[in-house]
């Protein structure tokens, strides 16, 4: 089956994922479409276990459906096996983590090269630095996750994730572990970064303000994604 | 390139945070032991050998019936070796007082080349060591047949058709050992003299021998050179077939030090497993993060190889450089304990020190290494996925392949690797699943106590897996500690008394049947106690089964030289106290029919089995017996033991001679002249020289084996230390929670006495057990030593391990007590 998918950057057809756990079976997702353009910015919101994480793993092509298709930058997923969709993700998809997963043994500097280091990208150095003068961290680039705060930590993430120029930005609730304050910077600085660089960003988030400042909200609710006002 | 970049950034990094500092100290450690162990019984060994090598007067000779071929003496010289020749023959030498039938020896000036002469001035008068034979014109003669034929320093001499003069009295010969049922008297002299004796003609009967010494490795390339090119009736000689009591003791010594090397590698290789667990369980959720930035699973498997194989060389190499330093420490301290220097390390030892690295990180690191390829990169986002394990078959079976493959070759003796293989994975196995079954009892007690008792106890069994890894871990430290307990305390002792103080000394050969109850009188007069004396029979083995014997027929040196002398046997009804039937079964009493008990040895050697029929040519005739029996002989007792013993039936009714054993101390020597006179044909030898190489040998080798262990225990604290930092990082989370729920300093401390004493305790109780049981099976099934159960290892092993491990795991984990909660738990996030 051909999809066009000349301004699609990410999308999900018919979308099932089932689990067999120890109490029976579980639906997560069921029939679910979506369509991600290129530039777009879409919120994904919903309760809390209502399955949005396990969606956006599916989107980005960390875990496998049991039902329909994903295509991700115009690869249908399903066709690929686990290496292959992490080559698909290189330097093309970026994350943006609630509990920023940077490696604690490296500095922030070293952290936004690991990305670009993987794809053999030229230039590296320039690009880690360019990135973390934009994310105002460059007197911090020395200095390992745990020498950083909250806030901090998040904006190397975002630095990491930016720095290859994905086409697609996945973030998983890149506020939820943080205050008010410093959450409304870390989006402010996302949606920048996302801007200059031209990447659409799938955002689960269960924040209904931080969800409006994007171009498309959308609710999880029951395994279906519904379209919000 | 990619790969290689990444891995030479993330080592630098991995380094800097301290990460691999464990796998990389346990690897370190590993290598140093291997490493230490080869350099120094390389020049030990070598040492010993050279040593021993005083047994022939040599490194290496050639014996033969005739004289060696020209130009074997040119080409020793060619390979910087010195070479000597020495003849041995049986001849008449006339005095005033008579002629006697003496064995003499004409030697080269330069002999001996190993080993020292040692003569007198004067029948009483002290010895002295000489550098080498006599000069031309001179005899050096034994005391006894000076006192036989009432002859004098200086006197002449007639031998054959020329006389010589008497410049010494002959006290010792290094190589005197090679013979020592020689009965007639010893006289060395000159070969320059020996034509003008006239003695030595083509026809006349006669060994020679070619004695060559020098560098080791010169020697080895002499011997490839001579094996093909050997004539018929020529054998080389070892110092090891000079004495069969001396390759004993060299060969346990060589056993022990192999055994520490190998614990030490097991111990370490536990510490390489709980090293690379954990670095594993570090890397986790780096690899989840670097599968989501699109690193393929091949490239980062290919970096955490490159990191791996990288720092094994690095740690291998320090290893070894730490291993060299090591030895030459040993080597300095012992200095004294050698009479010659030892000869430089060879460089061999470290290609053995680094492919040991490399194997045993491939063993203990790479299965859960495979984890890492199996983690998902959805854990970046869901961490309740739990983290993978590798299959537990597969990471036993790749230990244990690594483990059987650095055995084997360590050891070099596939007896002493198999059974210590089987007993490490028997150990290892039966050690999970007690400590399965320990800790759910722990876990059970914990519901029926209160307080810190209930945290601890059920801190145990909360974390299975965890309580298995560390207290394995601490059982296999203590374990560590406790061998080399059994090793110093229990087996060297052991070892040591097999050579008593009072291990005889003299041997008193030649006694005739009519002598054997007056002299057994004699020696019990003079306070010697009750004086067993065996009869000795000279017989030749002609024929097994309905095969006749041909030196021909047999290959292997030894046997050629085997079946081409006469045999010692003797008769007996039962065996001796040193003798252990290994097959078949001894005869029930001295009426039992015609049959042979044979030693071990002696039967392999000649290819000798249960229920052959031997044949042997004594005075003149035939007897012929069954073998019933194979016997292990203790031959570094000392003790009078032959090679073959017949049932009485079989050997009673013929014309013997009798022989035993017994101890002379020092300030004693004054009975020998007496019982000389006494008992004119009974000749006195004196062993105590070559009793004292034996003794050197084991004293040197106790020590040596000491010395190796200290690897050993360095290993076993480091495994401990593993143990505890293995369970430090779940504790962090753990303890930052209890505290920020009100739990206090004091309660969570006592809570971690109590969890880690109580692991002590457990891995004591099971460490104990498994030193005993390897303590025994080492002991009896290894080196044919008696073992004795020791109850103060028990109270040691128990309560010293509950109150070490109870004390170290406190303090270890006392900074997460007193930091702030939050911070604990920020570090545990």
């Amino acid at each position: 089956m051909s999809v066009p998918m000349a301004q699609t950057v990410s999308k999900a057809i018919g979308l099932g994922k089932h689990l067999n756990g120890p109490a029976g079976g579980l639906t997560i997702l069921e029939q679910l479409d979506l369509e991600v353009q290129a530039g777009e910015a879409v919120a994904i919101l919903g309760a809390s276990g209502s399955g949005k994480s396990t969606l956006l793993g599916l989107l980005a092509g960390l875990d496998e459906a049991t039902k329909g298709e994903v295509w991700l930058c115009g690869q249908r997923i399903g066709d690929l096996d686990e290496d292959g969709r992490a080559e698909l993700r290189s330097g093309r998809v970026g994350f943006v983590f609630q509990n920023f997963q940077l490696l604690p043994t490296l500095t922030a500097r070293e952290n936004i090269l690991l990305p670009l280091e993987l794809t053999g990208t030229p230039g590296a150095a320039r690009r880690a630095a360019d990135a973390l003068e934009r994310v105002g961290l460059t007197a911090r680039a020395d200095h390992y996750p745990r020498q950083l705060s909250g806030g901090e930590q998040q904006r190397v993430a975002i630095a990491r994730a930016c720095a290859p120029r994905p086409a697609v930005l996945f973030a998983d609730e890149p506020t939820g572990n943080l205050d008010q304050v410093t959450g409304k910077q870390i989006v402010d600085l996302l949606l920048d970064l996302r801007h200059d660089t031209g990447a659409a960003l799938v955002m689960v988030t269960h924040d209904p303000r931080l969800a409006e400042r994007c171009d498309r909200r959308l609710q999880m609710d029951g395994g279906r994604l519904e379209p919000l006002a | 390139m990619t790969a290689w970049r990444i891995t030479l950034r993330l080592l630098r990094r991995d380094w800097r945070s301290g990460e691999i500092y464990l796998l990389a100290a346990a690897l370190v450690l590993t290598v140093a032991a291997i490493t230490a162990v080869g350099f120094f019984t390389d020049r030990v060994e070598r040492t010993m050998a050279r040593q021993g090598s005083e047994l022939i007067a040599a490194d290496l000779a050639i014996q033969a019936s005739s004289a060696p071929p020209a130009g074997w003496a040119d080409e020793a010289g060619r390979r910087g070796l010195a070479s000597a020749r020495a003849l041995e023959f049986r001849s008449v030498i006339l005095a005033e007082e008579g002629a006697r039938l003496v064995q003499i020896r004409a030697v080269d000036p330069q002999y001996p080349l190993r080993g020292r002469l040692r003569v007198r001035d004067r029948l009483e008068g002290p010895e002295r060591a000489v550098a080498g034979g006599p000069p031309a014109g001179e005899v050096w003669l034994e005391p006894r047949l000076l006192r036989l034929l009432g002859l004098q320093m200086g006197d002449p001499l007639g031998l054959g058709e020329s006389e010589l003069r008497i410049g010494a009295i002959l006290s010792h010969e290094p190589d005197q050992g090679g013979n020592p049922f020689n009965l007639a008297p010893r006289v060395l002299m000159n070969r320059a003299d020996l034509a003008a004796t006239g003695l030595i003609t083509p026809a006349a009967r006669a060994t020679h021998r070619l004695l060559i010494a020098g560098d080791w490795e010169a020697i080895a390339g002499f011997r490839r050179w001579a094996e093909p090119r050997l004539p018929p009736n020529t054998a080389i000689l070892e110092p090891s077939d000079a004495r069969p009591e001396f390759a004993s003791a060299v060969d346990r010594a060589s056993r022990f030090l192999h055994l520490a090397t190998l614990v030490t590698l097991l111990v370490a290789g536990s510490a390489i497993a709980l090293a690379s667990h954990r670095l594993v369980e570090h890397q986790i959720d780096a690899v989840a993060i670097m599968r989501c930035l699109g690193a393929p699973r091949h490239l980062l498997m290919r970096v955490f190889i490159l990191r791996l194989g990288l720092l094994g060389l690095v740690a291998s190499l320090v290893g070894c450089l730490l291993g060299w330093i090591g030895q030459l420490g040993l080597a300095a301290a012992l200095a004294d304990w050698f009479r010659a220097d030892l000869p430089p390390a060879s460089l061999a030892p470290i290609t053995v020190g680094v492919a040991t690295g490399m194997v045993t990180l491939l063993g203990f690191a790479v299965p859960p290494l495979l984890q890492l390829g199996r983690v998902t990169p959805l854990r970046a986002l869901r961490r309740d996925l739990g983290t993978p394990r590798a299959p537990a078959a597969l990471t036993l079976a790749a230990a244990g392949l690594a483990l059987a493959l650095l055995i084997v070759w360590q050891a070099n003796d596939f007896a002493l690797a198999w059974k210590l293989l089987a007993g490490v994975l028997g150990t290892l196995v039966t050690l999970i699943l007690l400590v399965l079954g320990l800790v759910r009892i722990a876990g059970r007690l914990a519901a029926r106590t209160r307080g810190v008792w209930r945290l601890g106890l059920a801190a145990l069994a909360r974390r299975p897996t965890g309580a298995i890894l560390q207290i394995a871990g601490f059982g296999i430290g203590i374990l560590a500690l406790l061998l080399l307990a059994v090793v110093r305390v229990d087996l060297l002792r052991t070892w040591q008394e097999t050579l008593p103080e009072g291990a005889p000394n003299y041997f008193l050969i030649n006694v005739q049947p009519r002598e054997v109850e007056p002299l057994a009188a004699f020696l019990s007069e003079q306070g010697f106690g009750e004086t067993e004396l065996f009869p000795m029979i000279r017989g030749r083995l002609i024929r097994v089964n309905a095969r006749a014997v041909q030196p021909a027929d047999y290959p292997d040196p030894r046997a050629e030289r085997l079946v081409t002398r006469e045999f010692n046997l003797s008769y007996a009804d039962t065996p001796q106290i040193d003798n252990r039937v290994v097959a078949g079964t001894w005869w029930p009493d001295a009426e039992a029919p015609p049959q042979f008990s044979v030693e071990q040895g002696v039967a392999e050697t000649l290819g000798i089995e249960l229920g052959d029929l031997l044949t042997f040519w004594v005075s003149g005739h035939e007897v012929q017996g069954p073998v019933t029996s194979l016997r292990e002989v203790q031959w570094d007792s000392f003790n009078v033991n032959f090679f073959v013993t017949a049932t009485p039936s079989l050997l009673a009714g013929e014309a013997a001679t009798f022989i035993t054993s017994f101890y002379l101390p020092p300030d004693r020597s004054g009975l020998i002249p007496e019982l000389v006179r006494r008992f004119p044909s009974v000749t006195p030898l004196d062993v105590d020289a070559i009793l004292g190489q034996v003794r050197e040998v084991i004293d040197r080798g106790v020590l040596a084996v000491e010395y190796v262990f200290l690897f050993t225990l360095a290993a076993g604290l480091l495994v401990m230390h593993a143990g505890i930092q293995a369970s430090l990082e779940e504790r962090k989370a753990e303890h930052g929670i209890l505290r920020t729920l009100g739990a206090g300093r004091r309660a969570l401390l006592g809570s971690l006495a109590v969890e880690f004493t109580v692991a002590g305790l457990l891995a004591g109780l099971l460490a104990s057990c498994f030193a005993e049981a390897t303590g025994w099976v080492l002991a009896e099934q290894l080196f044919g030593l008696e073992f004795d159960l020791n109850p103060s290892l028990w109270a040691v092993g128990v309560f010293g391990s509950a109150f070490l491990i109870g004390l170290a795991g406190t303090l270890a984990t006392y900074p997460l007590v007193i930091r702030p909660p939050l911070q604990t738990l920020r570090r545990a996030n």
